[in-house]
């Protein structure tokens, strides 16, 4: 059993909001509330779930860029609450980070071999040459020709943008990158090519990933670990193929049969789920999900379910709680 | 009644550069017909000129844009010889469109029921009062609850789905023969696309509507069209029944695209078998073909002749030179 890369226990994130000034009695939007998960090395934890659902805060304290409320996050068994400024820079070396939009994420005025270098010239001291040469092998790493470095990025597609915000990402060797939405804003014929890459990546530098999508199938794809998100909470973890294959939990099921099919005869239970996500700032007593929940139970109203181990994964769910019930 | 709803008969709309020195085939040549109350998807990538078919069916196209050949069949009449005046009759009430952006389709000045109202008031000549009840229940009728109070609401008020389904509202409101929707899921979540589909389902089953939707999803069309087209360049590659396109494509590049997206249903969690290179620039598509620079089967007469249309089943078309001997 190797041990996890990067632990995260019981993570909170909450938000105040309200007009008065120190937010006395204000309301609270609890974005993330009460969230495990481990990142294994050179593997790839999926996070699935709707607007709202508190994944991209998720992503942002696994970044540091968002202190958490309550809760751990233990990076190579090092927690990230007791780390002095150096330990930080170090952290934030070891993780990187790529988003959605490759038209706002690289600056228009720096040419792509300065965007790629910047992460080396602020975490390391190379020579010039040496800078070069890292430039050189990186844009070859991400299929880019070494003239790229030479060129704005208005020049380039919004696929090879994306190539050179990776090549951004893996300039300082880091041990994790968090994808947020990574192919979402690209061409459909493009998106498989930088799946593809980055796939070959992960095999090639044992680079674990954080991979945050609502395309589930693109999730199912990538990602050995899916936790499905819904209102702050994990609702279902567990290996992607059976996660993917066999939902437990009622969202999760409901999730995967509102995922669009891959071919017309694709056998599928029409399963539409009444109502919206509720607002996070008055999320539902009890279970979050059962205003909406096909299953409720009378005591999902009241009892929230602890996020229970289930064979091989963990669901929160009272359908579960016994096993005769399942 | 055997003559199709609509019927596209060698549409081409050019965009041109301010000085007409440059030229955009955004639509090259594009033969398609839909007959009533069925639906055909339009697939391509950005710059493939779905976008611009749609808009040049409405004639709502910017002025940079031209329809510079080719025919609009729709209810007989061909509707590139209507004046402007008889155009604004056929949109909103024999066509709708549904866009993407909820908010930028609908004023945030007005109310939801004025809104409604007004292309009721506008096409039918009801009464404030007439249009007002028939909003309400066209309210209804999109699944908002507690329709009375939402009339009076503002688009600001409402989510990004319900917002949408309030632009479904004021299609269908004068009875539409044809909707066009062009991407009217994509800033919806998973949860709520799934239900904005069901409920354009529904709607096309009670209006007997015939709907072209417009997107780069294949999974849409998967779900809810009766044929599809697929395009790239400008140009309709491949053309034909819903399960021909998906169980026997015929144009390498429909074939490429199908097999490119991940399936839940997959095992494999190895390669996926992408398309090399960028979808082309519009204003300089590649000679021949358009898709031989990409193309795992190109000959050499891709590169120099564009390839017609060839038949390869019933009502199956492709824009290959592999299906010519």
């Amino acid at each position: 059993m190797t041990t996890a890369l990067l632990q995260a226990r019981d993570l909170r994130k909450h938000f105040p909001v309200g007009r008065s000034m120190f937010n006395r009695g204000g309301a609270v939007v609890r974005a993330v509330d009460g969230v495990s998960f481990d990142i294994m090395p050179g593997q790839t934890l999926g996070v699935v779930g709707e607007s709202g659902c508190g994944k991209t805060t998720t992503a942002k304290l696994v970044l540091c860029l968002e202190t958490p409320t309550d809760g751990s996050v233990e990076f190579d068994g090092q927690p990230l609450g007791t780390l002095d400024g150096a330990g930080v820079r170090r952290y934030r070396r070891s993780v990187q980070a790529v988003f959605q939009d490759p038209y706002a994420s690289l600056n228009p005025r720096m040419r792509v071999g300065t965007i790629v270098a910047e992460p080396l010239v602020t975490h390391e001291t190379l020579d010039r040459g040496r800078v070069d040469a890292r430039v050189a092998e990186l844009l070859g790493f991400v299929g880019l020709p070494p003239r790229a470095a030479t060129l704005f990025p208005h020049e380039f597609s919004g696929g090879q943008r994306q190539r050179i915000a990776i090549a951004r990402a893996l300039a300082v060797s880091p041990k994790l990158i968090v994808l947020d939405e990574p192919v979402s804003a690209l061409d459909v014929s493009i998106r498989a090519q930088i799946l593809n890459l980055l796939r070959d990546l992960q095999q090639q530098l044992g680079v674990s990933y954080l991979f945050i999508a609502h395309d589930l199938a693109a999730v199912a794809h990538m990602s050995h670990t899916i936790a499905v998100m819904y209102l702050g909470k994990i609702v279902e973890i567990g290996p992607a193929a059976d996660v993917a294959r066999t939902p437990k939990h009622p969202y999760t099921q409901a999730l995967f049969a509102a995922a669009l099919p891959s071919h017309p005869d694709e056998a599928r239970d029409d399963m539409v789920l009444a109502g919206e996500v509720p607002s996070p700032l008055a999320p539902p007593s009890g279970c979050r999900f059962h205003p909406r929940c096909p299953r409720a139970m009378a005591r999902c109203a009241t009892d929230e379910p602890g996020l229970r181990p289930q064979a091989d994964r963990r669901v929160a769910c009272h359908l579960y709680d016994d096993p005769s019930a399942a | 009644m055997t003559e199709p709803l609509l019927e596209l008969r060698g549409l081409s709309t050019h965009y041109e550069s301010a000085r007409g020195t440059r030229v955009t085939r955004a639509v090259d040549d594009v033969s398609l017909t839909l007959e009533r109350g069925r639906t055909l998807g339009i697939v391509g990538e950005s710059g493939s000129g779905k976008s611009t078919l749609a808009l040049s069916i409405m004639r709502l196209l910017p002025p940079a844009a031209r329809i510079v050949g080719g025919e609009i069949r729709f209810e007989g009449d061909d509707l590139l010889k209507k004046s402007a005046r008889e155009m604004r009759h056929i949109r909103g009430k024999r066509i709708a469109m549904i866009l993407q952006d909820p908010m930028a389709s609908l004023n945030p000045l007005f109310t939801v029921g004025d809104q409604i109202s007004e292309s009721l008031r506008v096409h039918e000549g009801a009464s404030r009062s007439a249009a007002w009840s028939r909003a309400q229940s066209l309210l209804q009728a999109v699944r908002i609850s507690a329709p009375a109070a939402r009339m009076k609401e503002f688009p600001h008020q409402m989510s990004g789905g319900m917002r949408q389904r309030i632009v479904g509202a004021i299609a269908v409101a004068c009875e539409p023969r044809l909707l066009i929707a062009d991407e009217p899921t994509t800033s919806l979540d998973l949860t709520i696309q799934a239900q904005y589909l069901s409920l354009l389902r529904d709607l096309q089953r009670d209006h007997h509507l015939a709907m072209i939707f417009i997107t780069h999803n294949l999974g849409i069309v998967a779900r809810m069209c009766d044929a599809v087209a697929v395009m790239y360049a400008g140009r309709v590659v491949e053309a034909g029944p819903i399960r021909d396109i998906f169980n026997k494509p015929s144009h390498p590049y429909t074939r490429a695209l199908l097999e490119s997206v991940p399936r839940l249903t997959d095992d494999n969690h190895g390669r996926l078998p992408a398309i090399d290179g960028q979808p082309p620039d519009p204003s300089a598509p590649p000679s021949g073909c358009a898709f031989h620079p990409r193309c795992p089967q190109v000959l050499d007469k891709c590169k120099t002749q564009a390839p017609p249309a060839v038949t390869v089943a019933a009502s199956h078309t492709a824009r290959c030179w592999l299906h010519l001997p």
